[in-house]
């Protein structure tokens, strides 16, 4: 099924490579060149060349090993962030659709809050608020993005709840307990995972639009970081293309990959949707 | 003592538009051992009396009256007595097995589901019952390792038959068990269900619109009719030689097949049955009776007796009975 989706797999395809990059980082481009003061750096602004396949930034270091160490940690935290997210929005949407009554109330009145604040500001503000650390930056981005999920989750446990299979285990005895984890869960699963991976995409650029804006961990080098240490530096004024575009690059195949995939699964999973 | 007695069972669900009368004083006893038949057209109460039993109407439905399974009363029990009751008091087949089961679960742990949550066994020692029950009910064990749409209508209902008695319940309640199966296989599961019944001694409450049905299943038979039981009797009595014109049209409308009489003059009752919200004053039926006279608008008829062991909510009945003598 997956496999006739050509977008799908084009998504996926990109996907492992981007992985693969990842985990295998120590391997393609040496850790030591993340370092300014490595011998192994080059003149400072080069262009593309043979040795520095993506030119060199203003430490002279090689633009190509710190967008495949980039890989690493821009892919951490977006699937981090998303775990968080997915834990609080599946928790939240399957608390509201089964009990229903005030408890749905508060908590979807407290998904509408989240959702109504603006992205932006409040992860500037928890950013600054709670400092600058990787640690920081996932939980800001995996506590403002949940709110769309809980409301996706709580409409289809609505539907769940209602199916003579739930009638017949509470008839048997079931508690709350066991029916949702047992019967609820697993039949909203197919759309928590595709939500997921629609949510990986939202992660990775927040994370990137934050380290760009100055709130990341200088530390660590994420895409967002690369951009933001050449806009520092002034490479777009300057004409310094290869310092900016292959970060930027990266994080759109990335972002595009996971929206193939999330649609391609979506797809699938909703039949509804294949007619369009 | 009774595995079942229900006594003035009133029930009424909540809506925008006020509270609705579903259930207007049902009272029945299911002896050990025993078949009870309900029977009624589509929206007399059957099923909303089936949910009362074991408390599973939505919340803010008002139900009043007493439900005893095996001297307790459903009622007013806890909810965590409640929870060990449900199954091991009373078990359902509920009607519609195609979607009784959760698409992503296979049939074992769903039939494993009842004995572990109950305690009975742990996870491995239920699946050997399991087996046990499958083959019990005429199908070889290894079936379930089969996710359910590997099964056929009638295998899910079988499936469904093994589920009830997963637990050694006491009563057993049949909703509609042969609802949307074709007719051999209609058959198939009321003989599988009448030979687990008599092999097992259950009780059983079996509920439908199809009383030619209940005949062959059930020692006794209830009618219901808007919310009420209108007749109640040894069931062959009841389905010959029916003492209220309801029942009489019910039975009218299973043509005998081959008998003259049917052919000449195909029978059925006229109109449908009265809204819940807006029940007839006096007999309920009165607006649909063959025999309605001036007194049926104005008095309610209580079950009068109409014979040995038989009671029927009629005014012909009790004029009838002063004749007869």
């Amino acid at each position: 099924m997956y496999r006739k989706n050509t977008m799908g797999m084009i998504g996926l395809i990109t996907l492992i490579l981007f992985v693969a990059v990842a985990v295998f980082a120590p391997l393609i481009a040496p850790r030591e060149g993340l370092e300014a003061t490595c011998p192994c750096n080059g003149t400072p602004f080069s262009p593309p060349s043979w040795g520095f396949p993506f030119g060199t930034d203003n430490f002279g270091r090689s633009v190509f090993t710190l967008t495949v160490w980039g890989t690493r940690i821009s892919l951490l935290v977006g699937l981090l962030a998303t775990a968080i997210s997915m834990l609080i929005g599946s928790v939240i949407g399957i608390v509201a659709g089964y009990y229903g009554r005030w408890p749905e109330s508060v908590l979807m009145r407290l998904t509408d809050w989240f959702l109504v604040i603006p992205f932006l500001p409040l992860a500037i503000v928890l950013a600054s608020v709670l400092g600058r650390s990787l640690t920081v930056i996932i939980f800001v981005i995996g506590v403002t993005t949940w709110p769309s999920t809980a409301r996706i989750i709580r409409a289809q446990v609505l539907s769940v709840k209602t199916r003579p299979y739930v009638e017949r285990s509470r008839a048997l005895g079931s508690s709350s307990w066991h029916l949702t984890t047992r019967h609820i869960l697993p039949n909203v699963a197919p759309l928590i995972f595709a939500n997921t991976i629609l949510t990986v995409a939202i992660a990775i650029l927040s994370e990137a639009t934050l380290a760009f804006l100055g709130l990341g961990d200088p530390l660590s080098i994420s895409w967002g970081t690369i951009l933001q240490f050449a806009f520092g530096a002034g490479a777009a004024g300057a004409g310094q293309w290869w310092w900016l575009i292959p970060p930027g690059l990266a994080i759109v195949m990335v972002v595009l990959a996971f929206t193939l995939c999330g649609f391609a699964l979506d797809e699938i999973l909703n039949p509804k949707l294949r007619e369009r | 003592m009774s595995v079942l007695s229900v006594r003035d069972l009133q029930v009424s669900y909540k809506t925008q538009a006020g509270p609705i009368p579903a259930v207007r004083g049902v009272s029945l006893d299911i002896d050990p051992g025993e078949v009870l038949g309900l029977a009624g057209e589509s929206g007399c109460g059957k099923s909303t009396v089936v949910n009362a039993i074991l408390r599973l109407l939505p919340a803010g439905t008002t139900v009043s009256g007493e439900v005893l399974l095996n001297g307790e009363d459903v009622l007013s029990m806890k909810p965590g007595r409640l929870r060990a009751v449900r199954w091991t008091g009373a078990s359902v087949v509920f009607q519609g097995a195609m979607h009784a089961m959760n698409p992503v679960q296979r049939i074992g742990d769903q039939l494993a589901e009842a004995i572990v949550l109950h305690g009975q066994a742990g996870e491995k020692e239920a699946l050997v019952r399991v087996g046990n029950l499958l083959e019990q009910v005429g199908m070889p064990p290894r079936r379930l390792r089969d996710y359910p749409h590997e099964l056929s209508g009638g295998q899910k209902q079988r499936v469904m038959i093994a589920m009830a008695l997963a637990c050694s319940p006491s009563l057993v309640i049949a909703d509609e068990p042969t609802t949307a199966l074709d007719v051999m296989v209609q058959a198939q599961v009321l003989t599988l269900l009448n030979k687990l019944q008599r092999e097992l001694g259950l009780a059983m409450l079996f509920i439908t619109h199809d009383l030619s049905v209940l005949v062959e299943v059930c020692d006794r038979l209830a009618i219901m009719y808007a919310g009420r039981i209108v007749e109640e009797g040894p069931s062959t009595p009841v389905f010959e030689t029916p003492a209220h014109p309801y029942t009489e049209a019910l039975a009218a409308a299973f043509p005998a097949i081959g008998d003259q009489r049917f052919r000449r003059a195909p029978s059925g009752l006229g109109g449908d049955p009265p809204q819940p919200e807006s029940v007839p004053e006096g007999c309920s039926f009165h607006p649909r009776c063959p025999l309605a006279f001036d007194e049926c608008p104005t008095i309610v008829p209580e079950l009068y007796e109409a014979g040995e062991a038989r009671r029927a909510a009629c005014l012909l009945v009790p004029k009838r009975e002063a004749v007869a003598p």
